[in-house]
């Protein structure tokens, strides 16, 4: 996609009328939810909440990656980390996140040797140079990321790449979607969709959960008119009583998906249950790496068995990532918890919620 | 949580660093010259006006798309020097080369320097060199110290500017920042965006010829124009609102922002600069930073209000608002 024709989304006007429109057909107060923490950056940075009537309020999703990472697992990155001849690779967002007793930011500076990559070829590739080191990649992230980190599994096994694996912490959005719906005291009224994940699992991936569920639904792209664009077939739907499953993203997203994408995913990973913080264990939520690739499985290789862990104390972090709290009524926000000091993760991926609420002074 | 430990955010020019500058550096050195942390130090000696200033330079990748480290420690030293109001003269050069570099990679650090100091119109006088054992340095880091004399009547500084004034930007943004990101090891991405790195002391001059009411200059480098406004908005007790449709990102750079989720008004920049005007001689000064070579693009970007101070708001493009707040620590590529 070019840049000028992403300009098109974000045309002034365009999205002057949207809000209009909003303004003119919301009647009765909705809640509505952005699953996906690129929404919630995205909807700060346009100044859409500035435009919303009082009547439309939003609230963001489990759909930051390094948010809904169990305390457990964020344990077992920084404990892999301390492994002799281990070199870690991961994507930045990761790094500054508290685990129970560390982050790899400060172990980092304890000399452990962590780097920031920017894909899992970059990863690879510094296993290719150290094969007397140990690369571990952390994976974490939705079907947009999986993909991408099966790809590189299965580079590594044609290429016998032995040093390289993968700590797996992957989960997967509709079974969380329909795991949202039965917490107790959520209130939703519909849901923007993510636009990434979906190009990945297509429209109909969603079915088993608006069947079961009949909630609007609105897979959106991430231009402010997209997001706009979606709010007004969301508040149309709530207001006629109709709930829809509505492609929101054609240019991007399809019924079937990219079946190629799919296909890896499926040849790499198996579906198991995984927990989600704030939220708990979900069946079949988390992708596990095959037997057929165990020697590319830094879980079995390193033998690290998930400790419990609880969430740090007083932090909210669960409740809001089900919408059930806002940053501000979280006892901790911008007293004890800041981007600098971060108490949990939502303060500290540049797509959790608190820390755009803190960003933009909500 | 807290870490006993210096971390890379502590470098990276946002909250975290200045909590470091307010706690532990202010009150060891205790001076009113150092306080007022400007880009460079403002004081009288023997009767003549002084701009002086120091900055070391450890960039990596040393060889960037439209520089190198040779000509980023002649220029940012040059433009800190020039944002004080003060015509940088005489530059002091300090080498710190690890064991193993390369003579060839040195030789053309140093001719870039050389010729950036033509360039810029002045002259390294004094030095120093240092080779220290491999792995005690990455390749080479560069320390440089400036100094200009302040011409009479020219009043610059952070906390000068006032309510009704203009602010103008002399270009594009980020482009410093994502030619170096995409330049870095590891990252293979195929980009032509270059380094904006150039000296702005002949702007500056012509800017400063062109009226008296320039309050306020800063080249927005680490921490990007997001963190010089919130800087300046705090210092001068002022409100500071900007309009998104009027700052301007180059497609490619804005490009691979959206790809690794950065935002462009926290990228560093090297050749360019914000100016605080009185609104009577705004026309004038942006007038004059578009006859320079290094302004062409220069823009009228906000102003500042007496409401919000120490606040940046944004008119975002579609006719929303939002505030922009400074880094908080090193920006961090996001996963998805």
């Amino acid at each position: 996609m070019t840049i000028k024709h992403i300009e098109e989304y974000r045309d002034a006007e365009l999205a002057r009328q949207l809000a209009e429109q909003i303004k003119r057909t919301s009647r009765r107060p909705v809640r509505l939810m952005e699953v996906c923490g690129t929404h919630t950056v995205s909807i700060f940075r346009s100044g859409i909440r500035s435009l919303l009537p009082e009547t439309v309020s939003l609230l963001s999703g489990p759909g930051c990656p390094v948010c809904v990472t169990d305390q457990a697992e964020i344990d077992a990155f920084i404990e892999v980390s301390k492994q002799p001849e281990v070199i870690v690779a991961t994507f930045g967002d990761l790094m500054r996140v508290p685990g129970s007793t560390s982050s790899l930011q400060a172990e980092r500076a304890e000399g452990r040797d962590i780097r920031v990559v920017y894909s899992t070829m970059d990863a690879l590739a510094i296993a290719r140079n150290h094969p007397e080191k140990q690369v571990v990649f952390l994976g974490v992230g939705f079907e947009t990321t999986a993909p991408t980190i099966a790809a590189a599994i299965l580079s590594a096994a044609a290429a016998r790449l032995d040093n390289f694996s993968v700590l797996a912490a992957h989960k997967t959005v509709p079974q969380a979607l329909d795991a949202l719906m039965s917490v107790e005291d959520v209130r939703i009224d519909g849901f923007i969709l993510p636009g990434h994940v979906s190009v990945i699992i297509g429209l109909n991936a969603y079915r088993p959960f608006f069947d079961r569920h009949r909630i609007p639904c609105v897979v959106a792209g991430f231009e402010p008119a997209d997001i706009l664009q979606a709010i007004v077939s969301l508040i149309e739907q709530i207001e006629s009583g109709k709930a829809r499953l509505v492609n929101g993203y054609p240019r991007a997203v399809t019924e079937a998906g990219n079946r190629k994408a799919q296909e890896i995913l499926a040849r790499v990973f198996e579906p198991a249950d995984a927990c989600w913080r704030g939220i708990g264990l979900i069946p079949s939520s988390g992708l596990r790496i095959r037997a057929a690739y165990a020697a590319h499985d830094a879980g079995r290789r390193f033998h690290l068995n998930a400790v419990e862990a609880g969430p740090p104390k007083g932090c909210a972090c669960g409740e809001i990532l089900t919408g059930k709290k806002t940053p501000p009524e979280c006892a901790l926000y911008k007293k004890v918890c800041t981007p600098m000091d971060p108490v949990g993760p939502c303060m500290v991926s540049s797509e959790g919620t608190c820390a755009a609420y803190y960003r933009y002074h909500y | 949580m807290k870490s006993d430990k210096v971390l890379l955010d502590h470098g990276s020019g946002g909250k975290i660093s200045h909590r470091m500058t307010q706690d532990l550096l202010l009150p060891a050195f205790n001076n009113p010259i150092l306080a007022e942390l400007n880009d460079g130090a403002i004081f009288e000696l023997q009767g003549l006006r002084l701009g002086f200033s120091t900055d070391s330079y450890t960039v990596d990748p040393i060889f960037f798309p439209g520089g190198n480290i040779g000509e980023l420690a002649v220029y940012g030293t040059v433009n800190d020097l020039a944002m004080c109001g003060a015509e940088p003269a005489y530059l002091s050069a300090a080498l710190i080369i690890e064991e193993g570099f390369a003579l060839d990679q040195l030789q053309a650090i140093v001719s870039a320097m050389s010729r950036a100091a033509a360039h810029a119109g002045v002259t390294v006088v004094t030095g120093d060199t240092k080779v220290v054992p491999r792995g005690a340095v990455d390749k080479i880091f560069i320390n440089t110290s400036g100094i200009g004399a302040i011409p009479p009547g020219v009043q610059i500084g952070s906390r000068l500017a006032r309510p009704g004034d203009r602010v103008l930007l002399s270009g594009t943004i980020a482009d410093h920042g994502v030619s170096v990101l995409a330049s870095r090891e590891g990252l293979s991405f195929q980009t032509s965006v270059q380094s904006d790195t150039a000296p702005l002391n002949h702007m500056v001059r012509s800017m400063l010829a062109a009226g008296p009411g320039v309050h306020v200059l800063r080249d927005p480098t680490r921490g990007g124009l997001g963190t010089a406004l919130n800087e300046i908005a705090e210092k001068s007790a002022i409100g500071i609102r900007i309009r998104e449709d009027r700052i301007a990102v180059k497609a490619e750079v804005a490009g691979l922002c959206e790809l690794l989720g950065l935002d462009p008004l926290y990228l560093a920049n090297e050749g360019k600069l914000i100016a605080f005007v009185a609104p009577e001689d705004t026309d004038a000064v942006l007038a004059a930073m578009r006859r320079d070579p290094y302004g062409h693009d220069a823009v009228l970007i906000g102003e500042v209000t007496a409401e919000h101070p120490g606040k940046v708001f944004m008119d975002t493009r579609i006719g929303g608002t939002r505030i922009v707040d400074m880094l908080t620590g090193e920006q961090l590529p996001r996963i998805c």
